[in-house]
């Protein structure tokens, strides 16, 4: 299990380890062909950024290398806003006192009816957390509902049991994204003061249990802007490359989600806006770039919440998935587009906006690159 | 012009020994440029990318040439039953019984499973199947593949899309030795100059996609392989001169035997 990989770590002496790399470290790393954890250390540390064309450009290159000429469409489906936890960056957190909506069936195939006129084929379902309404049972039947009209099915809910998994992926689900937000202990107790989502220790062992369900794919990824991004990073790489060799059947993609502006609705608490570890854009292209120089095969991840100018501008530096059009309410598309959005997105461009802008930068947008017919052997 | 031997695989006749993939390319248009230059007759389709069940998809539409033959593959399946499920969705789907066996349970390097493949192989040969197997370059698999009824062995040069050539050279040459079925070098060529080394050793055909979906120009680049493999199988008709690794020593050692 990840967790004595985990153990084996300190979190002072992670970060101290990488801000203490040097432009040597840096140069070691960029010479290499494979490169390890200490050169992804070496890569997103400050010492790096004098060298951010050149990984742009190895980045670039390993990636044409590998998804060629490419990027793939996908879109989120918000199925629920209820909520048992409180998570004090989230719109949907239990204390912020927004109505509440979950998504019968007659409302899911209207949304659908709408992700299927933008073109989409690969859906991201989300939701909160709320086991009594939104549970295994909820999320089966939806996925049942959602299967013959997207090829890719990828859900991002709360943790599960391994168990529960494998139903779902008997039901057609393909892949699970589930993010550890911070791998600091400490900080995750105070960012997750109250429901399921507290226990740091399960949430940590999810990528685990997913792997033994035999999950076609997984997605890891922190929250940047509720610690030290650097260090948080270098665990989702360290977290990678145990799954990677434990469950090497499975696929991976990471994704990097910075911190939007949320509506804190009646809550008084007016903390949420105030964090003080963002990243700058500078640093993003630096993360997007050592994770590709780091892994080569891993799918790198961007969606709506980043500006416009950037996503024009890192399709060609190692992403190799984005949304388009994304609402982040239960019932955005049609159902109920006023309800509030879990965070606020930047780029409102639609998918065939976006589609073009990806065909002017000379790549492909890909919006079927799945099947349901591959998998087979899971649903006997 | 000096033409070179044409290729029978599975009965059927091919003048160009250059098979070419569909995936990488920036658009469709684009891809079915660089295949017409390429001048390739055999091209694989992988099956995740296309609209099983849909009227127009934009791949196959970009496909319809009568010169090229489709090839589907199972990329993406993990287990034989898998592979033969999906070999059957494709047959159905796309009418026709050529398939490109492809089990790679392994997403990082996608190196294919060679107890899957064989498996699944010979289930698909007895249901009738073309089978067009890409595996490692084993010898003793390629002759169990061999067999079982495969219409050819397809062993990798190298990982797929690593564009590193020929590392498996040494075992290429024993397969191409003792193959009794063609031996399509699948996976890894990179460039022209990889290609025109497996055909010179002999190999009778090439599959190419990363290589040329990949290149600033994939038109260009898929010209400059057609040539490459048309040089290639002609040195190799032609037969090689030896090569030496000595110069003739002026005064041979054995000369002395002459006196």
């Amino acid at each position: 299990m990840f967790g004595e990989v985990f153990n084996q770590h300190n979190w002072e002496a992670v970060k101290s380890s990488i801000y203490g790399k040097t432009a040597v470290d840096v140069e070691r790393a960029l010479a290499k062909e494979k490169r390890n954890l200490e050169d992804f250390k070496a890569l997103i540390s400050p010492a790096a950024m004098p060298y951010l064309e050149q990984m742009a450009r190895l980045s670039q290159a390993a990636t044409l290398k590998r998804f060629g000429k490419t990027i793939q469409m996908y879109v989120p489906l918000y199925l629920s806003n209820e909520c048992q936890n409180i998570c004090t960056y989230c719109a949907f957190s239990l204390d912020n006192k927004i109505r509440r909506r979950t998504l019968t069936d007659d409302e899911i195939l209207k949304e659908v009816a709408v992700l299927k006129e933008m073109g989409y084929d690969h859906v991201l379902l989300v939701t909160g957390e709320a086991n009594h309404t939104v549970g295994v049972p909820y999320l089966k039947n939806a996925i049942e509902l959602l299967r013959p009209y997207f090829s890719h099915i990828a859900m991002e809910v709360q943790p599960l049991d391994q168990d529960e998994y494998e139903t779902l992926i008997a039901a057609g689900l393909n892949t699970v994204l589930v993010y550890q937000e911070t791998y600091h202990e400490g900080n995750y107790k105070i960012h997750h003061p109250k429901g399921n989502k507290s226990n740091f220790n399960y949430r940590l062992a999810t990528p685990d249990r997913l792997g033994r369900a035999g999950v076609h794919k997984m997605g890891l990824g922190v929250l940047i802007g509720l610690e030290d991004w650097r260090s948080d990073c270098f665990y989702t790489a360290l977290h990678l490359n145990y799954l990677e060799k434990t469950y090497w059947q499975t696929k991976y993609s990471i994704s990097f989600p910075r911190l939007r502006p949320i509506e804190v609705g009646t809550n008084e608490n007016t903390s949420h806006k105030s964090f003080d570890t963002y990243m700058s854009d500078k640093e993003l292209v630096q993360l997007i770039c050592a994770y590709r120089l780091f892994n080569e095969e891993v799918e790198l991840s961007m969606s709506t919440r980043e500006s416009e100018k950037f996503r024009n501008n890192v399709i060609k530096l190692g992403i190799t998935s984005i949304s388009a059009g994304s609402k982040t309410n239960p019932g955005g598309y049609v159902v109920e587009p006023q309800s509030l959005e879990q965070f606020e997105i930047s780029d409102e461009r639609s998918p065939q906006e976006i589609a073009r802008m990806i065909r002017l930068q000379g790549y492909e947008p890909v919006w079927k690159d799945w099947d349901h017919a591959l998998e087979f052997s899971n649903k006997s | 012009m000096l033409e070179t031997s044409a290729l029978t695989l599975a009965g059927k006749t091919f003048t160009s020994r250059l098979f070419t993939g569909t995936g990488k390319f920036n658009s469709a248009g684009l891809m079915e440029d660089a295949l017409l230059a390429s001048g390739s007759e055999l091209v694989t389709v992988a099956l995740k990318r296309v609209d099983l069940g849909g009227q127009q998809d934009d791949i196959l539409s970009h496909l319809n040439h009568p010169q090229f033959n489709l090839l589907p593959n199972t990329s993406g399946v993990r287990t034989a039953k898998e592979a033969i499920f999906a070999a059957q969705l494709a047959r159905e789907a796309l009418e026709t019984n050529w398939l490109k066996l492809e089990i790679h349970p392994d997403p990082k390097y996608l190196l294919p499973d060679p107890i899957e493949t064989l498996k699944a192989a010979e289930e698909l040969v007895k249901l009738g199947f073309i089978v067009l197997p890409y595996i490692h370059a084993d010898p003793v698999l390629c002759k169990h593949l061999e067999e079982v009824g495969t219409a050819a062995v397809m062993p990798l040069g190298a990982p797929i899309g690593s564009n590193k050539g020929l590392r498996t050279r040494d075992f290429l040459e024993i397969i191409i030795e003792q193959s009794k079925v063609p031996v399509v070098v699948d996976a890894g060529i990179g460039s022209p100059s990889h290609a025109a080394e497996a055909m010179e050793m002999g190999a009778d055909a090439v599959l190419v996609n990363t290589a040329i979906a990949v290149s600033e120009n994939p038109v260009q680049m898929a010209q400059a392989f057609k040539l490459a493999v048309e040089a290639g199988r002609m040195a190799f008709e032609a037969k090689l001169a030896p090569a030496k690794n000595f110069a003739e020593a002026s005064s041979p050692l054995t000369a002395f035997l002459e006196d």
